[in-house]
């Protein structure tokens, strides 16, 4: 397939964003949103976690076409993604214990979050060549890096507003990502 | 429902000791999804239609089953510093072999479920079953518990498909409800009717549970009120 690098960024970031639109990594989206600090630290954290296994199953795919072996796919990509994470943990943990300490069980989860399971399974079904896997890679995950730090920021505001016992907690984030959702749904017509 | 309850779900840490049958516990009392708020995505991305709802929660099931028996089989083999790897591992296994399976029974629900197929594997449900009931049962308890939970997800499913679809085109399983001068709430089959039904639906349960505790709390004796509490 020979989709332009721009109808990619576009796509994958604004019209089909990862999580709005297309309902991934919903547990760290609803989980680790309440503060904006660490929200973008996630954000960051999967966007890398995402470019690098991304481009890892890129490889991976042309080793199992050359051996026949494409019934391997899903297990080879989620060892790749599971070293991949436990790489980023390692580092996060040298760099920045406090972070470290502060995404607590979310970052081993990044494993178990489906955006990142989501674009090898994209890469084999669109053809990617390693430019475009490259890009969908940063663009997809960009987008997952916006709708979290923007909902993280509404979330901060809604904390010192009264709000409706019945509704507190879970439910209103749901809703919060409604109306956020329904935002992004007006970028729907920059496709055409 | 406090913020912090989906990670320790996740994790696995939440396995509740009284267990008098794995089969309704799963089913009812720790729902996936409206109890445990377990496997948002596909709860959210494929609830648009009935149809998609059932098939999605059934492959989820088979999933569970097969993969929650081949963990409690292998649980005093592996040990204890590669079980997670292992058990991902088998959850993969257990997902392609369904994959295949959708793809020989149905080809257009193959189509309509998509990417949230091969997306089982990162279902949260899939390895905390495995990690907090399957490693520490016998296999027929695995069994059971896989069922259960996963015929609890395909209730969960199904009551929001049901929402979104009725609301959404007016149609039930495919079939016109209200006749040809409806005119159909077109966003709940969008991306924020997903958010919105599963709001609701959290909304109703949040307050029958409540509205339990407070009936429960009536009926005990005054000395337990406070512990209940604790507990609640």
């Amino acid at each position: 397939m020979n989709e332009s690098l721009t109808h990619i960024v576009l796509d994958s970031m604004f019209i089909n964003n990862f999580v709005l639109a297309v309902f991934l990594g919903m547990c760290s989206f609803i989980g680790i949103s309440g503060k904006f600090a660490t929200a973008w630290r996630m954000g960051l954290s999967v966007m890398f976690c995402i470019t690098v296994s991304g481009v890892l199953s890129y490889f991976m795919n042309i080793l199992l076409v050359a051996v026949h072996a494409e019934f391997l796919r899903l297990i080879c990509y989620i060892i790749i993604i599971a070293a991949t994470v436990q790489l980023t943990e390692m580092f996060i943990k040298k760099k920045s214990p406090a972070l470290f300490r502060e995404l607590g069980v979310y970052l081993p989860l990044i494993t178990t979050n489906c955006a990142v399971l989501y674009v090898p399974l994209m890469l084999t079904a669109r053809n990617y060549n390693l430019v475009q896997t490259t890009v969908f890679s940063l663009a997809g995950s960009g987008g997952y890096c916006i709708a979290i730090c923007l909902l993280s920021l509404v979330r901060e505001r809604i904390d010192l507003s009264d709000v409706a016992s019945l509704a507190k907690g879970t439910a209103l984030t749901l809703v919060l990502a409604a109306i956020l959702s329904m935002a992004f749904m007006g970028f729907a017509g920059m496709g055409n | 429902m406090s913020d912090n309850q989906a990670p320790i779900a996740c994790h696995g840490a939440t396995s509740h000791a009284v267990d008098d049958s794995p089969f309704v516990n799963g089913l009812w009392k720790h729902n996936p999804v409206f109890v445990q708020v377990l496997g948002m995505c596909p709860t959210l991305a494929i609830t648009n239609s009935v149809r998609n709802a059932i098939a999605m929660g059934l492959a989820t099931t088979f999933v569970l089953a097969l993969s929650n028996g081949l963990v409690s089989m292998i649980r005093k083999i592996v040990p204890n510093q590669v079980r997670i790897a292992s058990y991902i591992a088998i959850i993969a296994t257990s997902v392609t072999i369904v994959g295949y399976l959708v793809d020989a029974i149905s080809i257009p629900v193959s189509i309509a479920l998509g990417p949230f197929i091969p997306l089982i594997v990162t279902n949260c449900i899939t390895l905390e079953r495995a990690e907090g009931y399957a490693a520490k049962h016998k296999v027929t308890k695995g069994v059971l518990d896989g069922l259960g939970t996963g015929l609890g997800f395909t209730f969960a499913l199904t009551c929001l498909g049901t929402i979104r679809e009725v609301l959404g085109s007016g149609t039930f399983l495919g079939f016109s409800l209200f006749g040809p001068h409806f005119e159909p709430w077109v966003l709940f089959v969008l991306p924020p009717g997903g958010f919105i039904a599963l709001a609701i639906w959290l909304m109703i349960f949040t307050t029958w549970r409540s509205w339990r505790a407070k009936l429960k709390k009536a009926t005990t004796k005054p000395g337990l009120v406070a512990i209940a509490e604790v507990h609640s």
